[in-house]
């Protein structure tokens, strides 16, 4: 075939298309994972029961908005690395300034308190569960936003791979943290970050594969 | 290179809106940056000509088949830099020439230069369009090769405009499918 008789047929009667049509499906898709993982977490683990009370509402809304930090800007991201070329105009490593802000916060609140009791504070009964249970919960809010962000065509896989992990692990996260009964800073730093942190890696290491279009 | 922008974006949202004319103007300047970049890039590792058509003619049907993700607010070039780069880089994954590390470009590389000698590339559209089914070929042979209007087309075939536009859309996405799996052996 010679390339004009192609151009012909591909813009003889071509449609219209609506630009922002793939946009609002990656809005949708991230909306619905959010729904999911709610929904995963009040169902198979339970809200945590003293979520009435205040003493356990402002934690629980301190990791949510933690995550939530992390979250939207993951998101914003993530829809212009979705597309041909948002490689070129998006800073990822801005992303960092979040993670490093808990991190710096859960140190200074770990020297504040004496050393013997570091290793309760982060190997609480609790730390087990969380590790296992936020990378799981994630797999669906993954999947969801992978096959959203595959139809725009990313044309750096990886990256945008590891922002669909990324921004899967902060769903799986904010779900999680309406179970999740252990309060303090340093935990939520080591193992809410560290998972979030493994699913990043995770979609980083898939996307190539996942993403292919 | 601005003006070249400039110009190109406003074909290129033309073509978003339907017009016909301005998009194959588009897809014909946009071929021979194509052609050139890929004929530039394969030399140097000793491809032959008509590979660089093949992955010409790969980078426009991307091109139009992804033509919703451009944002017309953004610059067009690095838009279809970026494709073309991506097909490139997919297209040496699949023929196991690994060239990992391609250098790092502008999108000033891709409208550097143009190249209008066209050969032909190893697709056989034709063919691959007898093997759609019945109502799909015909809806494409009418629409897209003999220029009929939707309507047109509707009333020669006995169906409804929106049946036509629908087998029109499939059967292009077909087609696009198959000629992304028959790539000729070289």
């Amino acid at each position: 075939m010679r390339t004009d008789e192609l151009i012909e047929l591909l813009s003889t009667n071509v449609e219209p298309v609506d630009h922002r049509q793939t946009a609002r499906s990656i809005h949708i898709a991230i909306a619905a994972s959010i729904v999911v993982a709610l929904g995963v977490v009040f169902i198979t683990l339970g809200p945590r029961t003293d979520l009435i009370s205040v003493g356990a509402l402002i934690p629980a809304l301190f990791k949510i908005a933690a995550t939530a930090v992390l979250f939207i800007p993951a998101s914003i991201f993530l829809i212009r690395l979705a597309r041909p070329g948002g490689e070129y105009r998006t800073p990822v490593a801005l992303i960092a300034l979040p993670f490093i802000t808990i991190m710096v916060l859960a140190v200074i609140t770990l020297t504040s308190a004496p050393g013997s009791h570091w290793k309760e504070t982060i190997l609480s009964d609790e730390w087990l569960e969380c590790v296992i249970s936020i990378p799981l919960i994630a797999i669906v809010p993954f999947a969801v936003i992978a096959w959203a962000v595959r139809q725009m065509a990313p044309t750096d896989l990886a990256r945008a791979g590891a922002f669909v992990g990324l921004v899967a692990g902060c769903v799986s996260a904010i779900g999680y943290a309406f179970h999740c009964a252990d309060d303090s800073v340093p935990f939520f730093a080591v193992w809410y970050g560290g998972t979030i942190a493994l699913c990043t890696l995770a979609g980083w290491k898939l996307g190539p594969k996942l993403l292919r279009w | 290179m601005l003006a070249n922008e400039a110009e190109l974006r406003s074909l290129m949202r033309a073509g978003l809106r339907g017009d016909a004319a301005a998009y194959r103007v588009l897809l014909s300047r946009l071929s021979a940056n194509l052609r050139a970049y890929y004929k530039g890039k394969l030399a140097r590792i000793g491809r032959t000509a008509t590979e660089a058509e093949d992955l010409t003619q790969e980078a426009l049907m991307a091109i139009h088949t992804r033509r919703h993700t451009y944002d017309p607010s953004a610059p067009l070039l690095p838009w279809v830099h970026a494709i073309a780069r991506y097909k490139l880089i997919d297209h040496l994954r699949q023929t196991r020439a690994l060239m990992s590390d391609l250098p790092i470009e502008n999108a000033e590389d891709l409208v550097a230069q143009d190249d209008h000698a066209a050969i032909e590339s190893a697709y056989d559209v034709k063919g691959m369009l007898n093997q759609l089914p019945d109502k799909m070929r015909r809806t494409i042979q009418l629409t897209k090769l003999e220029g009929l209007s939707v309507a047109e087309v509707a009333s020669r075939c006995n169906m409804s405009e929106s049946d036509v536009k629908v087998s029109v859309h499939r059967g292009m996405k077909a087609l696009m499918a198959s000629i992304g799996r028959k790539r000729a052996p070289q």
